[in-house]
């Protein structure tokens, strides 16, 4: 118990990037997913193609693989820098690689949301007048989301949760990481291990209360 | 027999079909169509199921398309995509068996949705615009509800007005009636009934007789993806002209 109250305020610091990646991924990951799906859905073959390569490719690869791409390919070899300090290019490299991957994922809950709204809304869209855009983006998407909301609530927590994984990306200052680095110091702590999973329960229950509620609530009746 | 006449009879019509094919697959679910519409003119499609009666009226705004055979409209081919084409099909109306209400909209929102987005109406005007329709169709109370909250029959005369809202020059209903409980089919007929009195060109694929009978300038029986007889109203249900059609009055109005 020592252990962690010594260790509370590092552990605490280095917790908060984590939510702090979490929270600039799951706007990244939930706009680039809303495009992917509107490529997967869309009435030309060669946007159709390029998304499902996209989601195919990026969500079968292990995420550990696509950060160290985003750090020693992206960053190291084709020279894409976001800073000059090594710590905040790392966090963004992290935010690229990780909203990357999640975004299929965001894609695929949406594609299926999509599937559960009847053809028939698309085609009065489409007897009104409305272009492929708007008929997605005004009666097709909002009925999908609402029907998603819970298992993209899971996508959210799995992502908090895949944050702890940063150090694939050479991004060493968030917890899991701080954790290691303590037990390195002075030995394995049950007290730490049980600490920083109460944190991430701490963010990823509320998400899950949350998304559940909402998706009871948004249910068209 | 068939009696179609020949396209050049019918160069001033709204719609015109012109030796107009579609398969299905291996399925020929329309042969040789011929066909014209002309402005406020009510024509009204029966025939038995599977015939290419709900097929036909999908294609006079291309939510089918066609594989051979030409349709214009106003005179010019409909377009095949993009902006032509939903610039064609904002000025022709249609409503659905199954309502397809915006189930996230409102009543009103519904109605304006089109106007506002794709005429560019201010939201202000078209929703002054919403509520006259939807007063005049008999559900200005429900203009707040969602589509859920109404009946079957509520639903429907909202969905004529969602179409009246883009001041069509032509609305097809594709059996408007057939998803209803008995007793709302006749307040969506009476709707109907009264927009083809004021001169609205009309397509209707339908199976109630009454109307056809009340309302229709000309009925066009289809059967096996034909159109096999085009008649007057009055003389197809007392005098039809074809066996094929015979049978199947007989078969519909001694039940």
């Amino acid at each position: 118990m020592d252990e962690l109250i010594k260790y509370a305020p590092d552990l605490l610091l280095s917790f908060l990037k984590n939510v702090q990646i979490a929270a600039v991924c799951a706007v990244l990951s939930l706009i680039l997913g809303t495009i992917l799906v509107s490529m997967r859905v869309s009435p030309t073959p060669v946007l159709r193609a390029a998304g499902t390569v996209y989601v195919n490719v990026v969500r079968n690869t292990p995420l550990t693989l696509i950060l160290a791409f985003s750090a020693l390919g992206l960053s190291d070899t084709l020279g894409l820098s976001f800073s000059q300090t090594p710590s905040t290019n790392g966090f963004w490299l992290v935010v690229l690689g990780l909203s990357a991957y999640t975004a299929t994922f965001v894609c695929e809950a949406l594609r299926s949301g999509i599937n559960t709204v009847p053809l028939g809304q698309a085609e009065a869209a489409r007897a009104l007048g409305f272009t492929f855009v708007q008929s997605l983006r005004m009666i097709i998407l909002p009925q999908a989301f609402r029907v998603v909301v819970a298992p993209l609530g899971s996508v959210m927590i799995a992502m908090m949760k895949n944050t702890t994984v940063a150090i694939a990306a050479g991004y060493l200052a968030e917890s899991a990481f701080t954790m290691k680095d303590i037990f390195d110091d002075t030995g394995v702590s049950i007290p730490i291990f049980l600490g920083l999973i109460v944190a991430f329960m701490a963010v990823t229950l509320p998400i899950g209360f949350f998304t559940g509620w909402l998706a009871k609530r948004l249910a068209v009746t | 027999m068939t009696e179609t006449g020949n396209a050049t009879d019918r160069q001033g019509a709204l719609v015109v079909l012109d030796n107009v094919n579609k398969y299905y697959g291996n399925l020929h679910v329309l042969r040789n169509i011929n066909l014209g519409i002309e402005r406020g003119e009510v024509v009204v499609v029966i025939g038995p199921s599977g015939g290419g009666k709900s097929t036909l009226c999908r294609t006079v705004n291309r939510l089918e398309s066609i594989d051979s055979g030409t349709i214009t409209f106003e005179g010019r081919p409909l377009p095949a995509e993009g902006k032509g084409l939903a610039r064609l099909r904002s000025e022709v109306g249609m409503v659905f068996q199954s309502f397809n209400l915006f189930a996230h909209k409102t009543i009103l929102e519904n109605v304006t949705l089109g106007p506002i987005k794709v005429r560019g109406i201010p939201p202000k005007d078209a929703e002054k615009r919403g509520l006259e329709l939807l007063e005049r169709v008999g559900i200005a109370a429900q203009a707040h509800k969602h589509p859920a909250q109404l009946s079957g029959g509520q639903q429907q005369r909202a969905a004529i007005a969602r179409a009246l809202a883009m001041n069509p020059k032509m609305i097809l209903f594709d059996e408007p009636t057939s998803a209803l409980d008995p007793e709302m089919v006749q307040e969506v007929l009476d709707v109907m009934i009264e927009l083809a009195g004021e001169g609205m060109t009309m397509m209707v694929v339908t199976h109630e007789m009454g109307f056809a009978r009340r309302a229709a300038n000309r009925v066009v029986f289809m059967a096996e993806g034909q159109i096999v007889e085009e008649n007057t109203p009055e003389e197809f249900f007392t005098n039809a002209r074809t066996d094929r059609a015979k049978d199947f009055l007989s078969k519909i109005l001694t039940h």
